[in-house]
C-alpha cells in the first residue's frame, strides 16, 4: 500500500483516528507522518519509561552533577538517581525540584504537560486566593483555547502571568 | 487478625453479578483515580508514623463523607499472606496493596474502605487509589459515583495538585488526572479467529493498552483482557473516558462478528471445543487454575451463543473467582501451598455447575 500524501512511499502508519463519532483512516509513510507530526507506537515504543529513567543523569554535562547526584528535593531529600532506580518520586515537592526533566519526561510519557482535567480546588482556600485564581484561569483558558477563542485565551494568558 | 468479609455486603464482587450491560462480553468496568495529600512524602518514602498519618486523615476525611461514613475499613496490613491474597484475587485491592511481592507481613497503615461499588485503597502507591467498580459494561456510571466520591473527599484532605501537571502522583505515569479506567473483557472468538493481535496492536495507536487478568503485569488467562488508557495527562477525565467506551464498543462489535465468522464457518470445531470444555468442568477431578478458567472460557463462549443453555453468566463469574488458589484455600481452611488444590477446585466445580442446573431446571 503506497503512502496517502506523498504516493511514492510505502504506508507504513496506519492512522485510524475518530472525530466526532467518525471513524477515518489514513495510510502514511514514515516520512509523511513524522511531517504531521504523528507520534507512532513505534517512536513511543523507544522511550519506555525505564530507558528514559535509566538515560537520565547519564548524560553529558551539568545534568548528572547538578541533579542527578546532587542537589536532592528540598523536601523530600530524594535525588534523581533514586528516581532513576526505583520509578518513583519521593513526594509531590519532587515535581517543582526536577521540573525541567519531569517535563520532558511526562511529554514523552503522555504527548503533553499541561493538565486538562479536573481542576483542584485546596480545601478553605478564599475565592480570592491568587493560587485558586491562577487554577480558575488556566480551566477557563483551555476552555477559551477548545473554543478557538484566541482573543480571549491571550487575554487570559496574559492575566495568568501577572498573577503568577 | 482475620479476615471478616461477611461485614462487606456482597462480599465485595457485586461487579461480577453479570447483571451490567454487555455481560456476556464485559465482565466489569473499574475506574480508579490516584491522589495523594500536598506536604506529605509518598508511601514509597514515607516512614511506619508517615504511614499511620496519612492512613488516619484519610480515614477521619472517609468518615464525613455521604458514601463512605458507614463503610467498614479493612485493615490489610493487619492480614496474613493467603487473606491479602484473597483480597487481591477479589480484584478489591492492587497487588502492591497486598504487598504478594514481598515475604513478611504487609505494608503498615495498608487499609481498604469498601461500600457498594466503592472502595478506597489507602498507603497504595499513592496516598489514596479511589476505585469503582461496576458488572459489564458501565464506565460513565462508575465514574458519577466516583467523581462525586472525590469532590467530597477533596473538600476536606489538601491533595496535591500542580497547575500544569495536574494532580501529582508517585509515578510520572499516572499524573494529570489520576485516572485509569479499565474493562474486563472477555475475547475469544477474536482469539480464535487469531484476530486479537490486530485488535491489540490498534489500542496502542490511539493511547490505549491492555493487561491480564489481575492488571499490570499480569498474564492473559482465559481469554480475558483487561482494556485501559495509557495516558492520564492532557486530556480531560471526560475524553479519556469517551475514548475508550467508543473503542471497547467496537472491539465488542469486533468480538461478536469474529464470533459470527466462527459458528459460520466452522460450527463442528467450534461446538467441540465448547462441549469439551463443559464436559471436562462437569466432570474432571483435578483442575490448575489455569486450566479451570481456559474451560470456563469455552463453557463462557457457548452460553454467548446460546448452545449451553443450563449455566448462568453469574454462576461462570463466581467459578472464576472462587477456584482463585487463596479462594480454595480459604474456604477449605488450608494453606495456598496445599497439595490437594486443583482436587478441591474440581469439586467446587463441579458443585456449582451442578447447584445451577439443579435451580435453574426447578424454576423452569
Amino acid at each position: 500500500m503506497q503512502c496517502d500524501q506523498c504516493g511514492e512511499r510505502p504506508a507504513a502508519i496506519h492512522l485510524t483516528q475518530i472525530v466526532n463519532n467518525a471513524v477515518t483512516q489514513a495510510h502514511l509513510c514514515e516520512t509523511c507522518a513524522a511531517e504531521k507530526g504523528i507520534q507512532t507506537s513505534a517512536s513511543v515504543a523507544k522511550f519506555p519509561l525505564s530507558d528514559f529513567l535509566a538515560s537520565l543523569g547519564k548524560g553529558t554535562g551539568k545534568a548528572e552533577t547538578a541533579a542527578g547526584a546532587g542537589e536532592p528535593c528540598s523536601f523530600c531529600g530524594a535525588t534523581l538517581a533514586d528516581f532513576r532506580e526505583s520509578g518513583r518520586l519521593g513526594c509531590p515537592q519532587c515535581y517543582a525540584s526536577f521540573e525541567g526533566h519531569l517535563r520532558d519526561l511526562l511529554r514523552r510519557l503522555h504527548g503533553s504537560t499541561q493538565h486538562v482535567g479536573e481542576v483542584y480546588l485546596p480545601p478553605g482556600g478564599s475565592a480570592e486566593d491568587p493560587a485558586r485564581r491562577v487554577v480558575e484561569l488556566r480551566d477557563q483558558l483551555r476552555r477559551a483555547v477548545e473554543a478557538e477563542n484566541f482573543e480571549l485565551a491571550a487575554e487570559l494568558r496574559d492575566r495568568i502571568r501577572v498573577l503568577e | 487478625m482475620t479476615l471478616d468479609l461477611s461485614l462487606v455486603p456482597d462480599g465485595g464482587i457485586a461487579w461480577a453479578d453479570a447483571s451490567g450491560p454487555d455481560g456476556h462480553i464485559v465482565l466489569s468496568s473499574r475506574i480508579r483515580l490516584a491522589r495523594n495529600l500536598q506536604g506529605m512524602p509518598f508511601t514509597i518514602r514515607a516512614d511506619q508514623a508517615e504511614h499511620e498519618v496519612v492512613l488516619s486523615h484519610v480515614l477521619s476525611a472517609a468518615r464525613q463523607t455521604p458514601d463512605l461514613a458507614d463503610a467498614p475499613v479493612l485493615r490489610v496490613d493487619g492480614l496474613d499472606r493467603g487473606e491479602r491474597q484473597l483480597l487481591h484475587e477479589r480484584h478489591l485491592i492492587s497487588r502492591e496493596l497486598a504487598a504478594l511481592d514481598q515475604n513478611g507481613p504487609g505494608r503498615p497503615g495498608a487499609a481498604l474502605v469498601l461500600h457498594g461499588d466503592l472502595g478506597l485503597m489507602i498507603n497504595e502507591e499513592d496516598h489514596l487509589r479511589l476505585q469503582s467498580f461496576r458488572s459489564g459494561f458501565a464506565l460513565p456510571e462508575a465514574y458519577a459515583s466516583l467523581e462525586r466520591l472525590d469532590t467530597s473527599l477533596g473538600q476536606r484532605l489538601a491533595f496535591a495538585f500542580h497547575p500544569e501537571f495536574g494532580y501529582l502522583t508517585a509515578c510520572p505515569t499516572n499524573a494529570g488526572t489520576g485516572l485509569r479506567a479499565s474493562v474486563l473483557i472477555h475475547l475469544p472468538g477474536l482469539v480464535l479467529t487469531k484476530e486479537i493481535a490486530k485488535v491489540l496492536q490498534g489500542l496502542s495507536q490511539v493511547g490505549l493498552t491492555f493487561r491480564g487478568l489481575y492488571g499490570e503485569g499480569s498474564e492473559v488467562v482465559g481469554n480475558f483482557f483487561q482494556l485501559s488508557n495509557q495516558t492520564t495527562l492532557g486530556k480531560s477525565e471526560e475524553d479519556l473516558l469517551d475514548q475508550l467506551v467508543k473503542i471497547v464498543r467496537q472491539v465488542i462489535e469486533y468480538e461478536e462478528e469474529a464470533r459470527r465468522v466462527l459458528q459460520r464457518d466452522a460450527p463442528a470445531l467450534i461446538e467441540d471445543k465448547i462441549w469439551r470444555a463443559y464436559g471436562l468442568l462437569r466432570h474432571a477431578r483435578l483442575l490448575s487454575f489455569e486450566e479451570a478458567m481456559n474451560l470456563l472460557s469455552g463453557v463462557r463462549l457457548g452460553v454467548g451463543l446460546n448452545l449451553i443453555t443450563d449455566v448462568g453468566v453469574y454462576t461462570l463469574n463466581k467459578l472464576m473467582i472462587f477456584t482463585q488458589p487463596a479462594h480454595l484455600a480459604h474456604q477449605a481452611g488450608r494453606v495456598l501451598t496445599d497439595p490437594d488444590l486443583p482436587a478441591l477446585r474440581a469439586g467446587f466445580v463441579r458443585s456449582l455447575l451442578e447447584d445451577d442446573m439443579r435451580r435453574r431446571a426447578g424454576g423452569a
